[in-house]
């Protein structure tokens, strides 16, 4: 069935055909339409869910923590501000290894305030050990979040559908809503082997001393690591089923590349259009738009660059006092690399300025006159 | 009163001597029984149900973050709700989780009245980071953030009618002095659906600065003097007295028992003593039944 769906209720969407039975929420521009339309779901009873009205994002995420320990699915949606009000529980989430599931929408943090597009909210979060997934289309908010279960749910790490504030939050697109039985078909109930269960009575987050918490750690990382196929493996499972092909990445005219631009999101979807004009102009350049941020699919980055002169990495975000977070991800994968194209980093589109094709177009160009990165940050369109 | 023998929580956990929460514990387990799942957040409890891999209490065991007892044991009631089972879920946390860090999450789940037991082991301080005050600690108490030359000022906070004003089913005092009203008030919690308050009083050795041996003892001057009255609210409204305390024992009695008073001059005690007796008259006028 197609619909059109704005990219809230994509998520909305995702999260019901996969059958989440808590939701815990609180709103916050430009997320309220993915927790009205669930509310709606849940109270019409066309979703068999437990929605807690919480009075914070603290919560959400404390509530679903707790419910995941039990063993059912959860989902959450939040954004910008209280994402960061969540950081406590992010953590919590990853430590007790639930794999809660939730949408951010991409939103810049204040002061001074603002309610558009940036990555540094979701990007804040990067070393709690939530798996990231930055989607392009609404279309693939919606299927990532059924994906995301999947693979969630099989290393027992959360994770998160990152979405652009009204670039896609807002903005409506005709995408296929897949048939429920597919959908259950291609992912079962969740089973959790370690739970609350009074017949089974465990402590579960207990004090734990330097001779046992290294370990805790190195399996968290494990589970990363054995994400990365996981999320492989479930993009080809998703095609088989659905007929839509996701992965760790993504790329676009790139096989016969000497330049590649390099982002995530929205920008690399813009990309796809500068690259067809570059194209046009004579230039051999490609794209790579990063889908799963965490973990970082390093192994394909390298592949993919190993044949590249110059890659120029478009950031919707900043690390203060370094560079673009995309950008410094992409210069530590090629650091050990023999064939290390020169690499340099822009930062484009803060709180919600408009990245064209064109704009995309231009930071090319001017990029590619240099031999090398007169600095480790390119702005572009600054005004004086 | 029968009291069940069988103990759920195990002896030989590492609770200090004399650990008045530790009491708390044992005697509500006897009354909750084995089909329960409790939430702890960051407290003195987080260290007493024993490191990993370590537990004594005989439930299952959530541990969370300071601030998320309630909002954690809200979603376990969400969870068990949609597997169609009935545990009790308990959120067991101190009076710094209860009054202070976790009370927008309590307020909440109070408000939305989440099917729950909340208990609040209250020893007056932040005793597991060691003893800072936290908005119970009584007035004229020493803690270390709250030295001698300058001891907590402000009042203690009357969490009793801050969540009577949430109209919840139940809230309940008790003392670990008077184990028959603790378990008689567990047992009747346990039969009410909606958000439960129970608030214990759990005096603390190290914290209150005293002989472990008078742990029990000054529970109960807390009570015999009116400091800590024994109640029962139902809805918010229906206040009830268990104990008229009609010959109180001075409040002198109790304070001077304990190291974290010993700096007050009897001027200072003798305000302490107005102050109780003031509140205990505005208590009177609360009671319905």
């Amino acid at each position: 069935m197609r619909k059109v769906l704005m990219g809230n209720h994509a998520l909305s969407y995702g999260a019901k055909l996969s059958r989440a039975q808590v939701i815990s929420a609180y709103p916050i521009t430009p997320q309220t339409e993915v927790i009205e339309l669930l509310s709606q779901m849940c109270a019409s009873g066309e979703l068999n869910a437990k929605f807690i009205k919480v009075e914070s994002e603290h919560s959400a995420m404390a509530s679903l923590v707790g419910a995941s320990a039990v063993g059912v699915r959860t989902f959450t949606a939040s954004s910008s501000q209280g994402t960061a009000l969540m950081h406590e529980m992010l953590h919590w989430a990853v430590g007790a290894r639930t794999p809660v599931v939730m949408g951010n929408i991409n939103r810049a943090f204040a002061p001074p305030w603002s309610i558009w597009t940036e990555q540094n909210d979701s990007l804040s979060q990067r070393d709690t050990g939530w798996m990231q997934v930055y989607a392009q289309n609404n279309q693939e908010v919606l299927d990532s979040v059924i994906q995301a279960y999947k693979v969630a749910e099989s290393v027992e790490l959360p994770a998160m559908v990152v979405l652009a504030a009204f670039v896609l939050s807002h903005t409506s697109e005709a995408i296929e809503i897949p048939a429920q039985e597919k959908v259950d078909e291609f992912l079962p109930p969740y089973e959790r082997e370690y739970k609350l269960d009074p017949d089974d009575p465990h402590a579960f987050g207990g004090l734990t001393d330097p001779e046992n918490y290294y370990e805790f750690r190195y399996k968290i990382q494990k589970a990363m690591e054995k994400a990365l196929d996981r999320w492989e493996e479930t993009g080809r499972e998703f095609e088989n089923i659905f007929g839509r092909r996701y992965g760790l990445v993504e790329t676009y005219k790139a096989d016969d590349a000497k330049n590649l631009i390099i982002s995530s999101a929205t920008v690399a979807s813009t990309a796809r259009k500068s690259v067809d004009m570059l194209r046009d102009k004579g230039e051999k350049v490609g794209l790579l738009r990063i889908r799963v941020f965490r973990p970082f699919p390093a192994k394909k980055v390298r592949k993919i660059l190993s044949s590249v002169e110059k890659a120029v990495v478009i950031d919707r975000n900043i690390g203060f006092g370094v560079s673009g977070i995309f950008c410094q991800e992409v210069k530590a994968a090629m650091y050990n690399e023999k064939n290390n194209p020169t690499i340099f980093g822009v930062i484009a589109g803060l709180g919600g300025r408009d990245v064209t094709s064109r704009n995309i177009v231009e930071i090319y160009e001017d990029v590619m006159k240099m031999e090398k990165p007169e600095s480790d940050i390119i702005w572009k369109g600054l005004k004086e | 009163m029968k009291i069940p023998e069988e103990e759920i929580m195990s002896s030989g956990n590492v609770a200090c001597q004399g650990c008045g929460a530790n009491i708390a514990m044992r005697h509500a387990l006897k009354a909750l029984g084995r089909n329960t799942v409790l939430t702890i957040p960051a407290c003195c409890w987080t260290v007493i149900d024993g490191p990993f891999p370590y537990s004594s209490v005989g439930v299952p065991n959530f541990h969370t973050a300071f601030a998320t007892a309630a909002s954690a044991a809200a979603g376990i009631r969400a969870a068990f709700d949609m597997l169609g089972k009935n545990p009790s879920i308990v959120a067991w946390a101190g009076d710094g989780g209860t009054y202070d860090i976790g009370l927008g999450a309590l307020s909440g789940a109070a408000e939305r009245n989440d099917d729950m037991i909340y208990v609040c082991y209250d020893n007056e301080a932040y005793m597991n980071t060691g003893i800072q005050r936290s908005s119970s600690t009584p007035p004229g108490a020493w803690t270390t953030t709250t030295p001698v030359e300058r001891p907590k000022q402000s009042v203690k906070k009357d969490i009793v009618s801050i969540m009577a004003a949430h109209r919840i089913p139940y809230i309940a005092t008790a003392s670990i002095s008077h184990v028959e009203d603790l378990i008689a008030k567990f047992e009747k919690a346990k039969g009410i659906k909606g958000m439960r308050f129970i608030l214990i009083i759990c005096p603390c050795p190290p914290g209150w600065k005293y002989d472990p041996k008078l742990t029990v003892k000054l529970a109960r001057l807390a009570v015999q003097s009116r400091v800590f009255p024994l109640l029962e609210i139902k809805n918010g409204i229906e206040w009830k007295l268990n104990r008229e305390i009609t010959r109180p024992k001075p409040v002198a009695d109790y304070l001077k028992l304990q190291g974290r008073f010993k700096h007050l001059s009897e001027e200072e005690i003798a305000k302490i003593q107005r102050n109780i007796d003031k509140d205990w008259e505005l208590l009177l006028r609360k009671i319905t039944g």
